[in-house]
């Protein structure tokens, strides 16, 4: 999974039918020690991430075993608000 | 599988369901050398690894198979802590 920091909300009125009612969410992924680096991507939201919160994110197929997403187009999921990142090394 | 490093761990307090009682570990890739390589990520422990060890890890859906049948949504996960390796010269 990704660490990511929510930056913005993503609103789509024409989407497939069975994203209806999902909160689209704008992030950046992040490095351990909240750097932002690579590419803002599209996720999915499925526990009420908000923007500037440190998120983790789903990716691939795995996206689609998140609360209420069987069987939806998505390939990325905001499934944890991060409390900490420890790093020991 | 990859090979890779256990650099930390990672706290959620809201997080899907699924996650419940799974711990996060925050695990970099290396090559054979014990080098770094690309970018850390943070995988699901099914083994009880901890940090500073070696570890292998699948990518994608098997991930959450340690689980099964609970659908954990996971994409990265430790599936073994690596004793020792060779690689001849």
């Amino acid at each position: 999974m990704l660490l990511a920091r929510i930056v913005g909300t993503v609103v789509a009125t024409r989407k497939d039918p069975r994203l209806v009612s999902n909160k689209l969410l704008l992030a950046r992924p992040v490095d351990p020690k909240g750097k932002a680096e690579g590419n803002y991507l599209v996720a999915i939201d499925t526990v009420d991430a908000g923007v500037g919160e440190t998120v983790l994110i789903v990716s691939g197929s795995s996206a689609r075993m998140a609360a209420g997403m069987k069987d939806t187009p998505v390939d990325a999921a905001v499934v944890g608000i991060v409390d900490t990142v420890d790093v020991n090394e | 599988m990859q090979l890779a490093r256990v650099i930390g761990d990672v706290v959620a307090t809201i997080k899907d369901p699924n996650f419940d009682s799974i711990k996060l570990l925050l695990v970099q890739p290396i090559a054979a050398d014990g080098k770094d390589v690309g970018r850390p990520l943070v995988a699901v422990d099914s083994v009880g690894a901890g940090v500073g060890e070696t570890v292998f890890f699948v990518r994608g859906k098997e991930a959450s198979f340690p689980w099964h049948p609970i659908e954990v949504p996971a994409d990265a996960g430790i599936v073994g802590i690596v004793d020792h390796y060779t690689v001849p010269k």
